[in-house]
């Protein structure tokens, strides 16, 4: 019965490996997290398609150009980009009250325009406030109805809140003027 | 005479170092688990843009990464200072988009080829006339779901 017990296997090393494989580990990581604007493209137009943009009442069109120089101009008029966001929000909330404004956000279309030398981070400025427009209209809507942010609505209720405001930003062909 | 004595039990003993390796593994885990391997080195010069609207991207794997911006340092002999593009680890033109998705799509199952994400990350600098024909490019690609990386920013 006696039998000697084995002896231990030292494990003061195992303290070692693991930390050489921590180190490896530390060294390697990013822990960034990728984060973006989320838009869809439109598909490429067929030859044969005409767009017809006469059936849509100017007054439902928000024009937003930006030339070479970063310079806005919103439904033909000059506009800081700090402005941007309350004159989308005034037209798509417009639902036919001022006679140059929406008719109502299902009709709405914000045209987006800019310029080959547009520079990247305007650009992304522009699209920001855009998306803040419609954020915080749908926000609004779903503090309205269900009590919570749109970001925390979830299945049919945010497809209804969705559908409120639906988000259309259509960007023209580009085209080059004022240098690159 | 007398002898030292050995003070016994008055010493404080030794910390036991048993549980370091159980400490260590846990953070070794963690680690192991969060870690994303870099998987290219940037060319170009790449300050992306701060935006409060963002969306994370959930599956880094369906993402395929199109980075703009002028070249860095010692590669602005060679390629000047406009603004390129980069695809994984070269620079390309923006002829060549349309075959990097066609490999990235034909790499990806079947049944997650509807959840693929070109994901923009163009440098603050950058002109729009590159990134335009970027989209033109990803739209006769087919590839319509695109992301513009930006850092987040508070509102």
């Amino acid at each position: 019965m006696s039998r000697r017990s084995l002896p231990e296997i030292n494990a003061g090393s195992m303290a070692d490996i693991a930390f050489l494989l921590l180190i490896f580990f530390l060294v390697t990581t990013t822990m960034d997290v990728d984060t973006g604007l989320v838009r869809k493209l439109p598909a490429m137009p067929e030859e044969e398609d005409i767009i017809d943009d006469s059936q849509i009442k100017a007054r439902n069109i928000y024009v937003v150009l930006v030339n070479a120089k970063d310079q806005l101009l919103v439904e033909e008029e000059l506009m800081d980009i700090s402005q941007l966001r309350d004159g989308a929000k005034a037209f798509l909330d417009n639902w036919g009250k001022s006679p140059d404004l929406s008719d109502n956000p299902h009709k709405a279309i914000i045209s987006l325009q800019n310029d080959r030398g547009t520079s990247y981070e305007m650009y992304i400025q522009v699209q920001n406030e855009l998306s803040a427009a419609y954020r915080e209209l749908r926000d609004r809507e779903a503090q309205r109805k269900f009590g919570v942010y749109y970001a925390e609505l979830e299945g049919v209720d945010k497809k209804e809140i969705r559908k409120m405001y639906p988000q259309k930003i259509s960007e023209a062909e580009p085209k080059k003027v004022g240098g690159n | 005479m007398s002898r030292f004595k050995k003070k016994k039990g008055s010493e404080t003993p030794a910390m036991s170092t048993a549980s370091l390796p159980d400490i260590v593994f846990m953070l070794l885990f963690f680690f192991m688990v969060t870690t994303v391997m870099r998987e290219t080195t940037l060319l170009v010069e790449n300050s992306l843009p701060k935006a409060s609207e963002v969306k994370k991207i959930e599956d880094k794997s369906l993402c395929s990464y199109i980075y703009v911006g002028a070249p860095v340092g010692a590669m602005k002999a060679k390629f000047g200072t406009e603004s390129r593009i980069q695809l994984n680890d070269s620079f390309k033109n923006v002829t060549d988009i349309q075959e990097f998705m066609a490999t990235k799509r034909e790499n990806t199952p079947e049944e997650k080829k509807p959840l693929l994400v070109t994901c923009i990350k163009a440098d603050v600098d950058a002109k729009m006339g590159l990134v335009t024909d970027i989209k033109q490019e990803l739209r006769k690609a087919q590839a319509f779901k695109i992301n513009y990386a930006t850092f987040t920013k508070a509102d």
